[in-house]
């Protein structure tokens, strides 16, 4: 079997294995020995796609190609470049992670496992593929586990939340269906077979007119994933209602899948359209980013403050892809990346507080350092990244948005450009705020010599998050690399 | 005398003796073990349907009134397999409650009596023999929707379902005669030869259109479904839903796509806009149900409109893909209407509120319906999924984007009442929950078969294709 097969078998066959399982300790032993061997495999395919890009030149190398339904050219077409490998990493990071945080899960454990290596199968499955049809295949694998995800381990208004989430996204899958068709059926416009293989379909000229309707549908079936304002809603109160592993994977890596889909089928297949309506979504993406940024400002639980800092942080995604040059699409890759992991910490601490204080008030917390250190120091190293300091990944991946963004000499992009960079100014507001209230701020918490300090599983969870953090800021060339040479095919289709 | 004319029908004499055979046997029975015609019914059904798949033939009899080929043989295979895992399903029911009222045999009489009719319709060569076929296949369901006798909402439904089966098969008569007065044949090659697009033709084509479509419950053609749904045993609401369904999908199809095809352009334009309402209504009625059997109901009344947008490709693209979402559909529906018949079997209930907090009490069964319904709502991996894209595909090629556009909004209105009846089973906690209970034997295997169904024929590629090219045939 292909190396890139196995992301998709080692999760099925861990979800299988979690079906024969009988309690909480079985469960959680048999994810974690899954994902383990699953991260094993993502820091083996760096390591082998930098030996194998000095052989191979093409766009995606691990190629395997197999006919899945003949009549329609279906085909199952696994392929990977950079920047899949990096997301795939991302995921194998995140969902270890996630297993670990999960560790005390008691109410229907087994079940809770499968759903979320199930989620993580599709998101798996999603980066690996070079068929639009396989492809959305796995998309709305990713996205269904949510429902149940959300539904039953959720708090709150679970149910509400979990309904909005699974059916905008899957609202917006429907709308993607109908622009993955009719790129399918413009994909013989000269004169070859139709096809969903994405490679192919980026040869072949697609007349205008169809690029001009179907792109938006395309981009805006992804880009609800990625939190478009105004298509945003589904995102805070879906966040706000998960359990913690869930808010970590969805928040981290679940959300990439809309940025990642708008550049590598949106803007990739329809670059015609991408210019035209480029202005648009900009606009769009840059109120997105704004508003996210105040909207966090005013929000008093933990998670709300996170989901709408999401919000925001993910614009700036869309932002630097709609940008349309490659400074600012390495930006958005890395942000995409650097996101992920920070995101995927500032859930798993905001769990761990919630664990132990019952709160996620920040009214009703404060001086958290005095009596939880660890958890405490991770926090404000997790608000530093996060606001952008400089030795941390944010830093790195805003810097080239906003250096992408003026690189266009005209004012319409100048000044968007100028308002984004404002919402940094925002960011800073309220990530120093919360620090400063609930960690170093008077104790507010009563009961505070009970609270039990981090455990190891805890500690293993966010170390994991935090290496790759550090590691980007520190040294970002070696993942530039990666993502810069495979920027390049992609975008030429639409640097004007 | 040529035995080969025979293997032609073998399907049809087959289920004929199986027919009589169970006739004899319910006079030589004796009373107290009439619970064995159940076994006898089912083992002798899974005889004819193995045979079934064994070789197939091609060509015709009586003068072209009946005729056979690879697609009408493979589509008969499909409402055998269906009708024996209804059977499998209503076994208990059967065992426990009708055999005690002395009503065994009817059933499977009826019913068989009932497929014979669809097999008659479906490889029908011209009009007499298909009209044949629709009552035949139409007047024994009446009988078996009032098969519960003691209840009263069961008669209501037998009497709803002939009135308004009657009327259906009266318009399409009336439909019939006039195209009879346009072309001067009943034979549907010669029909297609000499079909023009006239006024008397048209109205000809309308009518016959609309008798069909009471029969696959089209909107505005569906008032009596809900209500028959709901007031038949739940075996015979699966047999209308799934079975009846199909065999009505699959010639309507012959038709308008070999007899009506100079009509296209009129037929496409109807075919577009009941398309529409069909799925409109049909989920916006579904969402408010609360009973299994009027929901699941509604529910079938969407999902004929998504064969619409099949059918609207006019071309072996359409047919194939109708075919292969009928055949998933089947497999779909009768999962959901199993384990409706299970729980209402042990329990009674058959309300949504009463799956609340069942898969606490029973995961299996709560798995079971949690894949039928995602498969009927399209989510991928299940088969479901692979039957709507393919539909939406055909629709596209033919460059219907809006439809299809208003088609996944309407499968995104489907999710939200399938995720209900989930909502129930996996979100709720109940301190009442429908307490755990083991099926027997042949209720598992029928739910063992459709979720086997549910997981392979969308992953198995190779059976599409198959259907895709008995469908190029078929022209």
């Amino acid at each position: 079997m292909d190396i890139l097969t196995l992301f998709v078998v080692v999760p099925v066959l861990t979800v299988l294995a979690l079906v024969f399982t009988k309690d909480l300790k079985q469960a959680r032993t048999v994810s974690m020995l899954g994902s383990f061997v699953q991260l094993g495999m993502a820091i083996n395919l760096v390591f082998a796609y930098f030996k194998e890009k000095e052989v191979n030149d093409s766009i995606m190398v691990f190629m395997k190609d197999l006919v899945w339904f003949e009549h329609f050219n279906i085909h199952y077409t696994v392929g990977v470049d950079g920047i899949s490998v990096a997301m795939l990493l991302l995921t194998a990071i995140v969902v270890l992670a996630g297993v670990f945080i999960s560790w005390k899960m008691e109410d229907l454990p087994k079940e809770f496992f499968i759903s979320l290596l199930v989620l993580a199968t599709g998101v798996y499955g999603f980066f690996i593929s070079i068929d639009l049809f396989t492809m959305f295949v796995f998309f709305e694998i990713a996205v269904i586990p949510m429902y149940l995800l959300i539904g039953i381990w959720g708090s709150g208004p679970k149910e509400h939340s979990a309904m909005k989430l699974t059916l905008m996204l899957m609202g917006a899958s429907a709308v993607l269906l109908v622009g993955i068709l009719g790129i399918y059926f413009n994909s013989n416009a000269d004169g070859g077979d139709l096809t969903f293989n994405i490679l192919e379909i980026a040869k072949v000229n697609i007349p205008f007119e169809a690029q001009k309707l179907f792109f938006p549908l395309v981009f805006v079936g992804f880009a609800v994933l990625g939190a478009l304002f105004p298509f945003h809603t589904w995102s805070p109160d879906g966040h706000a209602s998960a359990p913690t592993a869930v808010s970590m994977l969805h928040a981290g890596v679940l959300m990439k899948l809309g940025g990642y889909g708008v550049f590598r089928i949106a803007m990739f297949l329809l670059p015609e359209g991408a210019l035209f309506w480029g202005d648009f979504f900009l606009v769009l993406a840059a109120i997105g980013v704004v508003y996210g940024a105040f909207a966090a400002i005013r929000q008093t639980d933990l998670k709300y403050i996170n989901a709408y800092a999401s919000v925001s942080h993910l614009g700036l995604v869309l932002f630097a892809l709609l940008m349309l040059n490659k400074t600012a699409w390495s930006g958005a890759i890395i942000q995409s990346l650097s996101h992920g992991f920070l995101t995927a910490m500032f859930f798993a601490l905001i769990g761990m507080i919630y664990g132990r204080t019952h709160t996620r008030d920040i009214n009703k917390l404060g001086g958290l350092m005095k009596i939880l250190p660890f958890i405490g120091a991770i926090y404000v190293i997790t608000g530093m990244a996060y606001l952008g300091l400089p030795g941390f990944s944010g830093f790195v991946a805003e810097m080239n948005i906003f250096v992408g963004g003026f690189q266009h000499p005209d004012m319409f992009h100048r000044v968007l450009t100028v308002l984004a960079v404002s919402s940094i100014v925002v960011t800073a507001v309220y990530i120093l705020r919360l620090v400063g209230k609930i960690m170093m701020g008077p104790l507010e918490t009563n009961n505070v010599e009970n609270l039990p300090k981090a455990t190891w599983y805890e500690k293993t969870g966010i170390l994991l998050l935090l290496i790759p953090v550090i590691a980007i800021g520190v040294a970002p060339l070696w993942l530039s690399d990666m993502i810069m040479d495979s920027i390049q095919p992609f975008i030429q289709g639409v640097i004007k | 005398m040529d035995f080969s004319s025979f293997l032609l029908m073998r399907h049809e004499i087959i289920l004929l003796v199986i027919t009589l055979l169970l006739l004899v046997a319910e006079i030589f029975i004796p009373q107290q073990k009439k619970g064995s015609i159940v076994h006898l019914a089912i083992f002798l059904f899974g005889i004819h349907t193995v045979l079934g798949f064994l070789g197939n033939v091609e060509g015709a009899l009586f003068g072209g009134m009946f005729r056979n080929t690879p697609m009408i043989h493979f589509f008969k295979n499909v409402l055998n397999v269906g009708v024996l895992i209804l059977l499998l399903q209503s076994a208990d029911w059967l065992q426990e409650k009708m055999v005690k009222q002395h009503k065994g045999t009817e059933f499977f009489i009826l019913l068989f009596s009932s497929l014979l009719g669809m097999y008659f319709m479906i490889s029908a060569g011209d009009f007499l023999m298909f009209y044949l076929g629709l009552e035949l296949s139409t007047l024994p369901v009446a009988a078996l929707a009032a098969y519960e006798t003691s209840k009263r909402i069961s008669s209501e439904a037998g009497i709803k379902l002939i009135l308004s089966a009657a009327l259906a098969s009266g318009v399409s008569l009336f439909g019939i005669s006039m195209l009879y007065a346009t072309s001067g044949s009943i034979y549907f090659n010669d029909i297609a030869e000499m079909i023009t697009a006239n006024n008397l033709t048209i109205l000809g084509m309308i009518l016959f259109f609309t008798g069909l479509s009471f029969k696959i419950s089209l909107v505005p053609f569906h008032f009596w479904t809900a209500d028959v749904y709901e007031g038949a045993p739940i075996s015979v609401t699966s047999f209308l839903s799934v079975i009846s369904k199909g065999a009505a999908v699959f010639i309507l199809m012959i038709l308008l796509f070999t007899v009506f095809k100079p009509l296209m352009h009129v037929w496409e334009n109807m075919v577009y806009v009941i398309a529409l309402m069909t799925m409109f209504i049909g989920n916006l009625f579904a969402s408010r149900q609360k009973n299994m059997k009027r929901f699941l109901a509604y529910s079938s009344v969407a999902q004929a409109g998504f064969i619409l947008l099949g059918i609207i490709n006019g071309e072996h693209l359409g047919f194939a893909t109708v075919i292969y979402f009928v055949l998933v559909y089947i497999f779909s529906n009768l999962a959901a209407f199993g384990v409706v018949q299970a729980i209402s079997l042990k329990t009674g209930k058959e309300n949504m509120d009463d799956y609340e907090g069942l898969y606490r009490t029973n995961p299996k069964l709560s798995l079971v319906m949690m894949l039928a319904l995602f498969s009927l709502a399209g989510i991928p991996p299940v088969a479901g999924f692979f039957g709507k894209f393919f539909l939406f595909t055909a629709a596209a090629s033919k460059g219907y984007y809006l439809l299809v556009f208003l088609a996944v909004v309407n499968v995104t209105i489907s999710l939200y009442y399938y995720l209900l009846v989930i909502r129930a089973m996996f979100l709720r906690k109940n301190e009442n929950a429908i307490p755990f209970f083991t099926n027997k034997l042949y209720m598992r295997l029928g739910l063992v078969l459709t979720v086997l169904g549910i997981i392979t024929l969308g992953l198995y590629s190779p059976l599409y294709d198959y259907i895709f090219e008995l469908s190029k045939n078929l022209m």
